[in-house]
């Protein structure tokens, strides 16, 4: 299977880990992976920010850059979601590039639910001796229906076990731009986020949107919180010895 | 009632701090959603329900004129009256002459929410009718001047406490030393003193949850028995309502009903549902003598074959305001005027206009939860997504915010000057983050540090990391 | 004025979908569907039932929501069952009788301690009698509907609401109650679809019953509507 990585400019920029950690995960599961020079980002600011072309003129690069492999993978249910809901609607009204749009969505996937329901992974081989507890990115959860296949996985983490917190699939309150634009509002979300994390006991917090991590690990120094924050597939590719917590010192 | 959604982010920062009503959310947050989970978890067809919800309203829509003739002629066959009003004008005209011509003193109304759209206290005031809400939370909120702030639960804004001292300073026969420290007691102050109200009610005022264009009639439903004392005890009853509220059949109903409690309050089914046709009949000893139906459009025929017309299978059950994290933030008053939450964020601008609801659509997060639990799937953050379209079109964003977006999106589109520039920007935080691993503050970024530290990037971007490693993998 | 905004809208309305009138034959397909009062998805919990389990759930779904359930098997038994339940929640005995003809023959006369008045609710009536129409059982649903013997505010006013229901009267959905009412003929004016007593959650979201309706629903169920003598409560 030849697999495109769509990194994202998020991990891109401030985690290159969880991209090293994808490409791990894939070629574990026996994939091909290759790294398009061609992609940027996903367009998603400027989508939800109501510049439908410039999101169109970015959309028509990555249909571009992701043309002829057989899936397109992203550690990102939101920018996964963005590709696979979001791009053959913004081609609705342009029969040139609709079916294109139509058939990169239908190759794109989010990681983990990717290598569970694609690849048919069952277990990782690694080891981290932690408890944690898991937060549902909006997107990945309710565009994509990733919910188990992040849990599958950790249940076969040597030495991890999973404390379950409530209100695990209400947002944290990062909302791309809504964060900077409404920072009182989302203050609030993160500051609840923050309370029911703590409220499980757990040493770290994981998640599959590096969005929500930044926003929680950024929440959570503030106010000096000594619990970890990791993407979930540096877990799964026992890669938390490459790079230190979010947000902690190097 | 004036709109404040222009001050939508000053609203919010008054909500969020208010101890007061962070209580009163707290609670909703905690109440609503559960009660509706464990309701859809008992009955298996919920799923299937709302896909036929959504097609019930969808083909009614289609059709809307056939449907409203058809209504308009089974109202007049059983004795009522039918008033097109275009505007908010025209509504509170035809409800005043229809006081008027009956000489009406009291009004007593059973909540109904487009009376609140076109400001129907106000203009009776004004011309010398005392209108009496009698839904318990309305008519606190009457008392104290405030608009709602929630569809079902128009005071959920409020606590007891605030209650009571409502109830004191304007119950003037109300005994000092009687205790309204429980919900029970203040319950029961306003059933003695709304009572006589009812009974002394010229005219009665009712919503509509549905019109059925089958038998012409008009559907409330409500908990309190406050809309039947409304609209039986009155010579007159009228019916302010809009378009978008018909059904084809009383079938139709019924399946709009099976989904409206559940997703409202999580109860199986409300305790009074209550169909209505037309006035009183020959040999009736009681009802009203009168049935008037003012059907308002206020801009709702132009919101069909648009992109908003999904908006109008609303049945305005309050599922989306109760699951979403922003309302249950800032509370309903933040939105500005009478429809808040997702779905106020999306009616609103289409009554008041984007350039004073701006703000609504843009504060979500989309996190889709509204979607989620909609009875009639209507897409939400796609709807308020086309406002920000809108709003993006007519340059209403401030223009800082649309020349970093232009920025971002000419280097998006130009991926080896993105690679190169994110390569270095990241290099450069990086090594300045390193030390701490996080920014309290960084110029450009206060929006994000005002709240929260900003982690710093590791030092090197993926693509130059997968750059190096593909260059050491040919060297091998 | 009306009559101009009723063109305009429709107008408005029919070029926001861009087409004109519908076609007089599209109208016809219209009003047929209509006319066919076809049935959406109806829930299985309570279709499938047979008559005994469509009442045991009409009961169980009633009493979920704070309705009070007296079962007895005989017509003859109600004026009984009544003056027990004014008796056990401390009530006074003077009842107001829906002044329908099928209240007629229950043996009143056996309970004379109960002051009864026919006629339609004043302000001071404590406690209603009326019949209903039908009942739901998928959840717990009374129908009654408005006429000359029904008047709709005794179901409104008194504090105490008891409602007769006899077994053979209980369907079991709403679509059942839409069915018996078109072979019952023309619309009422009223239809009270009731389930539980009047209740509020508007302070801190805390059930209270009894907000402007009554604060207490009781059904007197009949089990055989054509049994005679006064048979014990079941």
């Amino acid at each position: 299977m030849r697999v495109a990585l769509f990194v994202t400019c998020l991990v891109d920029f401030f985690r290159p880990t969880v991209g090293l950690a994808a490409v791990h995960l894939l070629e574990k599961a026996g994939c091909t992976v290759e790294v398009p020079r061609a992609q940027t980002c996903c367009g998603q600011p400027a989508y939800n920010s109501g510049d439908r072309a410039g999101a169109k003129g970015i959309a028509v690069q990555m249909i571009d850059a992701f043309e002829g492999y057989d899936y397109v993978v992203a550690p990102s249910g939101s920018c996964a979601g963005m590709l696979g809901r979001h791009y053959p609607e913004l081609f609705t009204d342009n029969p040139a590039v609709l079916p294109r749009a139509e058939e990169l969505a239908a190759r794109s996937w989010e990681l983990v639910s990717f290598l569970v329901d694609v690849c048919g992974m069952q277990t990782v081989a690694a080891r981290w001796q932690r408890e944690v507890t898991y937060h549902d990115a909006c997107s990945g959860l309710r565009e994509l229906g990733v919910k188990d296949q992040p849990r599958r996985l950790l249940a076969s983490v040597d030495g991890l076990r999973l404390r379950e917190m409530s209100g695990a699939e209400v947002c944290c309150g990062f909302g791309g731009t809504f964060c900077v634009k409404y920072p009182d509002i989302s203050d609030k979300m993160v500051s609840d986020k923050e309370a029911d994390i703590a409220a499980t006991g757990a040493e770290a917090v994981l998640a599959g949107d590096l969005g929500c991590l930044l926003n929680i690990a950024g929440k959570l120094h503030r106010h000096n919180r000594r619990i970890e924050v990791r993407h979930v597939a540096e877990v799964l590719a026992g890669m938390t010895e490459e790079a230190p917590p979010i947000g902690a010192p190097q | 009632m004036l709109p404040t959604s222009r001050t939508f982010e000053a609203n919010a920062r008054a909500g969020l701090a208010n101890p007061i009503l962070q209580r009163a959310l707290a609670l909703m947050q905690s109440g609503f959603p559960e009660r509706r989970r464990l309701a859809v978890g008992r009955l298996p067809e919920f799923e299937a329900l709302r896909e036929i919800g959504k097609s019930i309203k969808n083909h009614t829509l289609e059709h809307l004129d056939f449907y409203l003739e058809l209504f308009e002629g089974k109202v007049l066959a059983s004795g009522g009256q039918v008033h097109w009003a275009r505007t908010p004008d025209e509504a509170r005209a035809a409800v005043l002459q229809i006081c008027r011509s009956v000489d009406a003193k009291i009004v007593t109304k059973g909540k109904p929410m487009i009376a609140e759209e076109v400001g129907l206290n106000e203009c009776l005031e004004e011309n010398g009718i005392t209108p009496v809400e009698t839904d318990l939370g309305e008519y606190i909120i009457q008392l104290r001047h405030e608009p709602p702030s929630h569809l079902i639960a128009p005071a959920i804004h409020l606590m007891k406490e605030q209650v009571a001292a409502t109830f004191r300073a304007d119950h003037r026969a109300l005994d000092p030393e009687r205790s309204l420290a429980e919900a029970r007691q203040l319950c029961d102050e306003a059933r003695a003193v709304l009572r006589p109200r009812f009974l002394a009610a010229d005219v009665g005022i009712t919503g509509a949850n549905f019109l059925v264009a089958e038998t012409g009639s008009s559907i409330i439903v409500t908990n309190e028995g406050n809309g039947d004392l409304t609209q039986t005890l009155p010579r007159v009853h009228i019916v302010i309502t809009s378009l978008e509220k018909l059904v084809p059949t009383l079938e139709d109903a019924a399946t709009l009903l099976r989904l409206l409690a559940r997703s409202a309050t999580g109860q199986e089914f409300s305790s009074y549902t209550t169909v209505s046709t037309g006035p009183r009949r020959p040999g009736d000893r009681d009802g009203p003598e009168q049935y008037h139906v003012v059907l308002l459009d206020n801009g709702r025929s132009t919101l069909l074959g648009g992109e908003f017309q999904e908006m109008l299978r609303c049945i305005r059950c309050s599922a989306c305001m109760n699951h979403c994290p922003v309302y249950a933030a800032v509370g309903g008053h933040a939105y500005g005027w009478v429809y808040s939450g997702p779905m106020g964020a999306v009616l609103t601008p289409s009554l008041i206009g984007i350039a004073d609801a701006r703000h609504l659509p843009n504060a979500s997060t989309f996190c889709g939860q509204c979607e989620n639990v909609c009875p009639v799937k209507i897409p939400l953050p796609k709807m308020m997504r086309h406002w920000r379209e809108r709003e993006f079109s007519q340059k209403l964003n401030p223009p800082m915010y649309r020349a970093g977006l232009s920025l971002w999106v000419w280097v998006a589109k130009r991926p080896a000057l993105y690679h190169a520039l994110v390569g270095l920007a990241s290099r450069a935080l990086g090594r300045l983050g390193r030390g701490r691993g996080r920014f309290r503050t960084l110029p450009l970024a206060s929006g994000w540090t005002v709240v929260r530290d900003l982690p710093a990037p590791e030092g090197r971007s993926f693509h130059s990391l997968w750059v190096q490693r593909r260059k050491g993998e040919t060297r091998k | 004025m009306s009559g101009e905004a009723r063109e305009e809208i429709l107008a408005r309305i029919r070029r926001s979908l861009t087409r004109g009138r519908l076609s007089a034959a599209r109208e016809t397909e219209l009003r047929e569907l209509v006319a066919a009062h076809r049935r959406n998805l109806i829930p299985a919990r309570a279709a499938a039932l047979d008559d005994p389990d469509r009442v045991s759930l009409f009961v169980a779904m009633a009493e979920e929501v704070q309705t009070t359930v007296a079962r007895v098997n005989s017509p003859a038994a109600v004026p009984e069952a009544v003056a027990r339940y004014l008796a056990a929640e401390n009530l006074p005995a003077n009842l107001v009788l829906a002044p329908d003809p099928s209240l007629d023959d229950l043996p009143w006369g056996a309970r004379p301690l109960l002051r009864i008045r026919r006629g339609r609710a004043e302000e001071r009536d404590a406690v209603s009698l009326t019949p209903c129409f039908g009942a739901i059982a998928e959840t717990g649903t009374l129908m009654l509907i408005s006429g000359a013997g029904t008047p709709t505010a005794l179901n409104f006013l008194p504090d105490t609401h008891i409602v007769l229901v006899y077994a053979d009267q209980v369907v079991a959905t709403y679509e059942d109650g839409w069915d018996r009412l078109r072979a019952a003929g023309a619309m009422p004016r009223t239809i009270n679809l009731i389930t539980g007593p009047s209740r509020t959650g508007d302070i801190e979201q805390r059930i209270e019953l009894g907000a402007h309706g009554p604060r207490r629903l009781h059904i007197v169920l009949v089990d055989d509507r054509q049994k005679a003598g006064d048979g014990e409560d079941k």
